[in-house]
């Protein structure tokens, strides 16, 4: 199988302008037809940028967004399919190369990313479908002499409206090419109430490959002369070879050549474990940099320290100083999120084929125009040159948007000057000990309670290191020298480009800031991104007011978000759904966590029981989710159950600990992850909407850490402020 | 030169004997549906079956075989175990990033052969070598429970 796919991508890709690149009838829905693009087989026809046909009626979506688990080449055909009338089950998906006209509306680049994909492509795709089907209408309006009100569409097929004459998609292209048959400038999108795709559950699309192994993920790319690489890293992330003997490695059977690159040594051989034999065989004296000295704790201690000091105020509503000052009833509390690590299924690796005249890349890859100028800069190339081809990703989580391309850039430094396609994979051992990581937080957070036990006055400050600060994205992200990342999930109030608060209303709410200076290991996103720390310290510490206040903490949300419609409905459907109010026996707890994370509200009740050994179980998560028109609700529904699953692994062992410059933790026995005995049940409530879609990608991850949190004070009393619970003594069983 | 048994067919060999059957499915014999996931039999991505036996093609070098026969996720038999888990793998629409899924269908195989009407502690037993970052969980659950279903139902006819 694989070979036949090895073989198939190889001929598509070392054969010059195929495919894409010999169209002749591109209409672009972003960009006008070029005249490269005007050489095209009459059997092909592309209807714009996001639809080819071909004369045997295969229709092929060129697909600008990532899968990786996050169920985008699923929607992508239904929005598609809805408006061209076709089951989406029988468009092909081929990746859009990275060129303009596929850049996400909302980050203008090529990017899969911050739950934004449904949204992204809810007009542009549908538009596409919609004017390739009016195209086609065009066509068959000629041939039969009609006008276009009197034929229809159904399932790849024109009809008149008598049914007497029909003709497949495939046999109109002719008529598109004879006739010059353009897109028209407008078209109406079908009324949701005609959607017979949009809203119905739907299965993945790429599951039949998926359950065969027939699924071509990054690590499965094989190519002709191919040489498999592996590298010995520094034990200190950051530090380089001093010197290195490769003499043992060469004599290793099938091991062809060992060379320097910025990550380390690589080692090139003609099979995977040739490559390893030969990375273990070799002496290596390591110059281990600047981060050598670096430990954990002592971040932990500094940033301890600054929650003390005052930080760069994010948000000022009212006077929390003064009224935490007056109030009699005030708490105080610190919260500690770790280091995590992403630890996807498919390990980094990426194969690249770099030549005097041409730079190829099979990469899974969330962000291909960031790996276009990461690569393009590194070989002085114009980035246009680059060509990337995606292939299916084992999980991403954020990993794969790595701004340094990490795992991009090994394979390119391995194959420069090769001659030949390389691949590097990582072991899972470089993948855990790799350096980049969600970075570690402490927040203090100060409340104070009035006489009806509401919260009067909220102040929380942030410590820990900017995602964004340093990086191209840094003027968007950084707003009064805070990134939005460290903050997002605290705000109460919209902030640049995020234009939603916590849903709560508190009289007086303090945010303050410092982002400490970017040293040590790479800080970067990880599924939820700022609310994988902020979720945790705002929803426990509200638990905390709440209780301070004698007020339930799922009546105190409620309470809390009536200017907040959406939220305030879902929390009263949450009430119900989790059977709030019947005692839920001993030994067991219940506890609520409510988000707004890109746009969707979204909140849960976990259901958990202890034992008397101090270990517990998460019997059951109810979580209820607004995320405006639901375009897939089974899609939806394995989101949330993902977003928790991920969540609450973190929480309950997640943790990359650094000392002395090096990596504790290597692989699954000492980086633990949730498996399927701690697994919950879950019960997803969708609620209908009318509102356009957006995210749930990373939605379900962020109340799950503070939910379960708190359902552990319900039932014991004590809470937890350092996560993982593993370290305060709570081990999820 | 090694002569191994997959998926019914007698196979020369040409790696090293010290090469784990895991990178010989993948780089030699192109059977790229057994993944690399740990290297050291912590995960279950390299899940395939040894005599019908789930073992973690990682950790076992391919001079210790011998004769005993290797079944990987490419082994397509008509009305077989694994046909009847991978349909109810799509009814259930389990797979979401996939990569961990060859091995979650053929652990839950190996475990519906041995044990046709497994409890949910059984399930769990034998799945929890098997990680999923995808949190898959509730539907692998859900899918060997409709498989077993179908085949105590067949049994019964």
């Amino acid at each position: 199988m694989s070979k036949r796919i090895g073989s198939a991508i190889s001929r598509r890709s070392f054969v010059k302008s195929a495919g894409l690149a010999t169209g002749s009838l591109l209409v672009g829905i972003h960009i006008p037809a070029s005249s490269e693009q005007k050489r095209m087989p009459l059997q092909q026809t592309l209807m714009n940028s996001f639809i080819r046909i071909d004369s045997d009626s295969t229709i092929t979506l060129l697909a600008n967004h990532s899968e990786f688990g996050n169920g985008a080449y699923t929607i992508m055909p239904m929005m598609v399919a809805e408006e061209l009338d076709v089951p989406y089950e029988k468009i092909r998906l081929e990746p859009a190369p990275t060129r303009p006209e596929y850049y996400s509306p909302i980050f203008r680049e090529y990017l899969t990313a911050g739950s934004v994909t449904t949204g992204s492509c809810w007009i542009p795709l549908r538009t596409a479908g919609a004017k390739a089907r009016a195209m086609l209408l065009d066509a068959a309006s000629i041939k039969w002499d009609q006008p276009s009100e009197n034929l229809y569409t159904s399932d790849g097929t024109v009809f008149t409206k008598n049914s007497q004459q029909s003709a497949t998609y495939g046999d109109l292209l002719h008529i598109i090419h004879a006739d010059g048959i353009l897109p028209r400038e407008k078209v109406d999108l079908k009324d949701p109430s005609k959607f017979r795709i949009l809203g119905k559950p739907s299965r993945r699309h790429e599951a039949p490959s998926k359950v065969d192994g027939s699924a071509v993920f990054g690590i499965d790319i094989k190519l002709p002369d191919m040489l498999y690489g592996s590298i010995a890293r520094c034990p200190v992330y950051g530090g380089t070879a001093k010197h290195y003997d490769a003499s043992a490695s060469l004599k290793i059977p099938g091991v062809v050549k060992v060379k320097e690159i910025s990550a380390g040594v690589v080692v090139l051989a003609n099979s995977n474990w040739a490559a390893l034999k030969g990375r273990g065989a070799l002496k290596i004296e390591w110059n281990e940099g600047p981060n050598s000295s670096l430990s954990y704790d002592f971040f932990f201690q500094e940033y301890r320290d600054l929650a003390n000091k005052p930080g760069i105020v994010a948000e000022n509503i009212g006077d929390s100083i003064a009224s935490i000052e007056l109030s009699d009833n005030v708490i105080e509390s610190v919260y500690e999120m770790p280091y995590l690590a992403h630890a996807t299924m498919e390990p980094p690796n990426c194969t690249a084929l770099v030549t005097d005249d041409r730079c190829e890349i099979w990469s899974g890859t969330q962000s291909q125009s960031n790996d276009q100028k990461v690569v393009a800069k590194l070989l002085g190339r114009p980035e246009q040159s680059i060509i990337i081809h995606r292939p299916l990703m084992g999980g991403s989580f954020g990993r794969r948007a790595a701004k340094s391309a990490d795992f991009t850039v090994n394979s390119v430094e391995a194959a420069n000057g090769e001659g030949v396609p390389v691949q590097v994979i990582w072991s899972r051992e470089e993948d855990i000990k790799g350096g980049h990581y969600r970075p570690l937080f402490v927040h203090k957070l100060r409340g104070a309670v009035d006489d009806d036990g509401m919260p009067q006055a909220w102040h929380q400050t942030v410590v820990g290191q900017s995602i964004m600060d340093g990086t191209r994205f840094a003027p968007a992200f950084m707003v009064n020298g805070v990134d939005l990342y460290s903050v997002d999930g605290c705000l109460q109030e919209p902030l640049g480009l995020f234009r939603y608060g916590t849903s709560y209303q508190i009289p007086n709410h303090r945010i303050e800031c410092h982002n400490p200076p970017k040293i040590g290991v790479v800080p970067m996103e990880w599924r939820s991104v700022g609310h994988s720390h902020t979720g945790i310290a705002y929803e426990c510490f509200l638990d905390e007011l709440a209780a301070a206040g004698g007020k339930d903490p799922l009546d105190l949300r409620i309470a809390l978000t009536k200017g907040n419609p959406r939220m305030h409905k879902l929390l009263k459907l949450l009430k119900e759904k989790s059977n709030w109010v019947k005692p839920i026996g001993k030994n067991k707890g219940r506890g609520i966590a409510a988000r707004v994370y890109s746009v969707s509200p979204i909140a849960q009740v976990a259901e958990i029981t202890m034992n008397e050994n101090g270990e517990f179980t998460v019997d059951k998560v109810i979580c209820v989710v607004d995320c405006g028109f639901a375009v897939n609700p089974l899609g939806i529904e394995a989101q949330i159950e993902g977003g928790i699953a991920y969540g609450l692994g973190a929480a309950a062992f997640g943790e990359i600990e650094l000392h002395d410059g090096q990596i504790k933790q290597s692989n699954f026995h000492d980086y633990n992850v949730l498996r399927i005995a701690q697994m919950p049940e879950i019960e997803v409530h969708i609620v209908s909407s009318d509102e356009p879609p957006t995210g749930v990608g990373e939605q379900a991850t962020t109340p799950i850490a503070p939910a379960v949190a708190n359902a552990l004070f319900n039932a014991t009393g004590t809470r937890v402020r350092r996560f993982p619970l593993a370290k305060s003594g709570l081990k999820l069983v | 030169m090694l002569t191994l048994d997959i998926n019914g067919k007698k196979q020369p060999i040409n790696s090293e004997p010290d090469t784990p059957l895991l990178w010989v499915l993948r780089d030699e014999l192109a059977l790229t549906g057994t993944k690399y996931g740990c290297g050291i039999a912590m995960c279950g991505a390299c899940t395939v079956h040894m005599d019908g036996e789930p073992v973690r093609a990682c950790a076992i070098p391919i001079e210790v075989l011998g004769n005993k026969k290797i079944v990987t996720i490419e082994h397509q038999k008509k009305d077989g175990l694994l046909s009847l888990v991978q349909e109810k793998w799509l009814e259930h629409d389990v797979a979401q990033c996939g990569y961990c899924q060859s091995g979650q269908i053929m652990s839950a195989t190996a475990l519906l052969n041995e044990n046709p009407n497994p409890s949910d502690q059984q399930i769990e037993a034998a799945m929890s070598g098997n990680i999923c970052r995808c949190g898959t969980y509730q539907r692998v659950r859900n899918a060997i429970r409709a498989a077993s279903d179908t085949i105590t139902e067949n049994a019964s006819l």
